[in-house]
């Protein structure tokens, strides 16, 4: 294990990055980044599994492209945060941007606090990858909207009272995939192409592994988690666009 | 319901020519024709593909307009009757494939060509150096040197990516899923031996063609298919796809039917689940947005290629454009109104954007007035149809043109403009394996590279009529085109004169 520390202070976001590449070239796997304020793309083109830990508030597209790379950031982050992420994890202690997520592949994505909006956009499986994107607190509007494979879980901590747990439109054109939501989500919230589906013991047994590696990166409870029933949504139709045109 | 709708066509099978062979029954993808005890036509299955006619060993088949006769009517013409009867009966959208086809102003042949005449020489390209040679990307705002003692000098501007064309011409972007793969292998072998690009597409690079990568541009398109690493570090440039001519500011949508096994690997999606691209691409709802993108692209290849985007030919385009290069963008596409498509609405189609011609120079004259022109390339496509449309598009501005239906022409395809039926004769807009074996990938690489040299060997014509030894010197160069038949405003956009003046 190589271990260095680098300051990002006074470093644009292409030094930055250039720098890494040539660290994790040098053999270096695991980076302490401090006084990161911003700077974008961080982890993006990094293909070997090195992990970074972030001190600060990266910028928008961290791990974006990403493939294989663990980042922890110990802070907040911004949008378009694992951006057509292949494979790797990112991990967050704080809150999240807008289209968190979008396109993923592969790979996981925690988020301890809050995210925006179009969260999980796109997302798609393929073949053995199962993209994953678990969010501790609450979610914008349009969270999984498009959705065609992989996983998504909304936990809804910390809410204030009164706070939903999501915003509208969940899982509009949703046409693969499994969107979990722990807590009450009204019909008037989803998104046209989504249905309520009861949840089975299979269901319960997938939450249990996800979230035991959830909660253990944040240190949270399990079992507290688990006592709160959750609503499985899934696409109508594989097909929600097939019946719109003439010949 | 009654069906009111007329067939489009008639096949006639001249009886004393035909040897009921059946050949043109095996070859029918659109089950137009069934044998009993002789070749009988379904008149309304026929889209005058001229399959049967091609493969008719006796020359026993005609294909013809149907002549039943609708009124007379300049208003309401048989193809609007027929679509409010078809819509009528569905209550669809009505879908379509391939470019626009309505009467609207070709703005192309509306302009000569100057040549020279005593008092310029003309040069014979037959006996002297003739350079089509391009380079698309970025180019520096000076060039720096460094002087030595000696004399010598070396220069120390340090120059962004380019990619090296022997030909100002390029294929258009066309995803494997649109296109059959025996199409992308003929597109690919035939870029490669001709020193240009081939355009994968929003599909993603089938992995038999990873080897290809120098001679590919891949898309990054709102669906995001088939993008990882190795799609992205294999190919020559990458293309963020924001628009397309035949389609502007609607998303695409390839039914799971298509969505197969070697498909389905190359978008990595499951198979025949739909694959939707959004109308927007979610991370972009502004230009700081898409120079967002743009680095990220450039961060995921460390700077080593050429970034570019393409944009469909809209009201605003030369606004638009401005802020893509300003956005970090190497070459900016711009796809004209009558560019192809595998589908699409026809209302988009036939309705939305704007000719190539105009968008090209009033993009070319706003990035000049800006002082940018020179920060990124341009390639014009959406219709080029000729070399003539090649030279006349560098004369008003574009360093190179992109051909899509043009390419497909060449391998067979007749225009039917049923491609979104997965049912092509010709094997090119199909999937169904009976059906793509009639593309033969090394003939299609042939035809595709004759075509290139052919134009090629034209544009060396024409600039040598025009005194020139350089596409180079043509470029943006609209003193040697003269217009006919065009408004005052038209030429003033075109920034063109009269012929005479």
């Amino acid at each position: 294990m190589a271990l260095v520390k680098h300051d990002a202070r006074g470093l644009s976001f292409r030094e930055l990055n250039e720098r890494l590449h040539r660290l994790v070239a040098d053999g270096i796997d695991i980076i302490d980044l401090v006084n990161v304020n911003g700077h974008r793309y961080i982890g993006t083109g990094l293909a070997k599994p090195v992990r970074l830990n972030i001190y600060g508030t990266p910028g928008s597209d961290l791990g974006a492209f990403m493939d294989g790379p663990e980042i922890r950031v110990n802070g907040s982050g911004q949008d378009a945060i694992g951006n057509t992420m292949n494979s790797g994890a990112i991990i967050i202690n704080g809150d999240a941007g807008n289209v968190l997520g979008l396109s993923m592949r592969g790979g996981k994505i925690f988020v301890r606090g809050n995210v925006g909006h179009r969260v999980g956009i796109h997302i798609k499986a393929f073949a053995e990858q199962v993209p994953r994107i678990i969010v501790g607190g609450v979610a914008g509007d349009f969270f999984g909207e498009y959705m065609a494979g992989g996983r998504m879980i909304l936990l809804g901590l910390d809410r204030r009272a009164g706070q939903p747990v999501v915003g509208d439109y969940v899982g509009t054109g949703m046409h693969g995939g499994t969107i979990y939501i722990r807590g009450k989500v009204e019909e008037h919230q989803l998104g046209k192409e989504v249905g309520l589906v009861e949840m089975t013991e299979e269901d319960y047994a997938v939450l249990q592994e996800d979230l035991a590696e959830f909660t253990a990166c944040f240190n949270l409870s399990l079992p507290e988690i688990m006592r709160e029933p959750f609503a499985k949504l899934v696409p109508l139709s594989h097909r929600p666009y097939g019946q719109l045109y003439v010949y | 319901m009654l069906n009111f709708l007329p067939s489009d066509f008639s096949v006639l099978i001249e009886p004393e020519s035909c040897i009921k062979c059946r050949r043109c029954v095996r070859e029918c993808s659109f089950e137009a024709l069934v044998f009993r005890d002789r070749v009988v036509p379904d008149h309304s299955r026929c889209v005058a593909c001229h399959r049967c006619v091609a493969v008719c060993p006796s020359g026993a088949i005609t294909v013809v307009r149907n002549r039943l006769a609708f009124r007379q009517n300049a208003n309401w013409d048989e193809e609007i009757i027929k679509n409010v009867y078809k819509q009528a009966r569905v209550g669809g959208k009505l879908l379509t494939g391939t470019g626009n086809d309505k009467p609207y102003p070709i703005y192309w042949d509306h302009l000569l060509i100057d040549a020279a005449q005593v008092t310029n020489p003309s040069i014979d390209p037959l006996r002297e150096p003739m350079e089509l040679r391009t380079y698309l990307g970025r180019k520096p705002s000076r060039l720096d040197f460094y002087h030595d003692a000696g004399g010598g000098f070396k220069l120390t501007t340090v120059l962004e990516p380019q990619i090296k064309l022997e030909t100002p011409i390029i294929f258009a972007g066309m995803s494997y899923g649109a296109v059959s793969l025996n199409v992308h292998r003929a597109l690919a072998a035939a870029a490669r031996r001709a020193g240009t690009l081939m355009n994968s597409g929003e599909g993603g690079l089938h992995e038999s063609l990873y080897s290809f990568g120098e001679n590919v541009i891949v898309q990054v398109a709102s669906g995001r298919f088939g993008i990882n690493r190795a799609y992205l570090e294999r190919a020559a440039a990458v293309e963020i796809k924001i628009g397309q001519g035949a389609k502007p500011g609607i998303g695409g949508h390839l039914p799971g039917e298509k969505v197969t096994g070697e498909i389905s690997k190359t978008r990595m999606i499951p198979e025949g689940t739909d694959a939707l691209s959004p109308a927007p691409h979610h991370d972009i709802y502004s230009i700081e947005d898409l120079r967002q993108l743009i680095y990220a692209i450039k961060e995921a290849v460390r700077y080593q290629k050429p970034v570019g985007v393409k944009i469909s030919a809209v009201h605003n385009v030369a606004a638009i454009s401005s802020g893509v290069v300003r956005a970090g963008a190497d070459f900016v596409t711009i796809d004209g109104f009558r560019g192809g498509t595998g589908a699409t609405p026809t209302i988009i189609r036939d309705h939305v954007g704007i000719p190539i011609e105009m968008a090209l120079a009033a993009v070319d004259d706003r990035l000049r007035q800006e002082g940018i022109r020179h920060q990124a390339s341009l390639i014009a496509s959406g219709s080029i149809r000729s070399s003539a449309d090649v030279l006349k598009a560098v004369a008003l501005g574009a360093d190179a043109v992109a051909i899509g239906t043009a390419a497909l022409i060449a391998l067979g395809c007749q225009m039917c403009q049923k491609c979104y039926t997965g049912r092509c004769a010709w094997g090119i807009t199909t999937q169904r394996v009976d059906l793509t074996d009639r593309v033969d990938p090394e003939e299609g690489a042939e035809r595709l590279y004759n075509l290139l040299r052919a134009w090629s060997l034209e544009i060396k014509e024409i600039l040598g009529a025009l005194g020139l030894n350089s596409i180079e010197s043509l470029r943006g160069s609209r003193e040697r085109l003269r217009a006919v038949g065009l408004t005052g405003t038209e030429m003033e956009i075109l920034g063109v004169k009269p012929a005479g003046r």
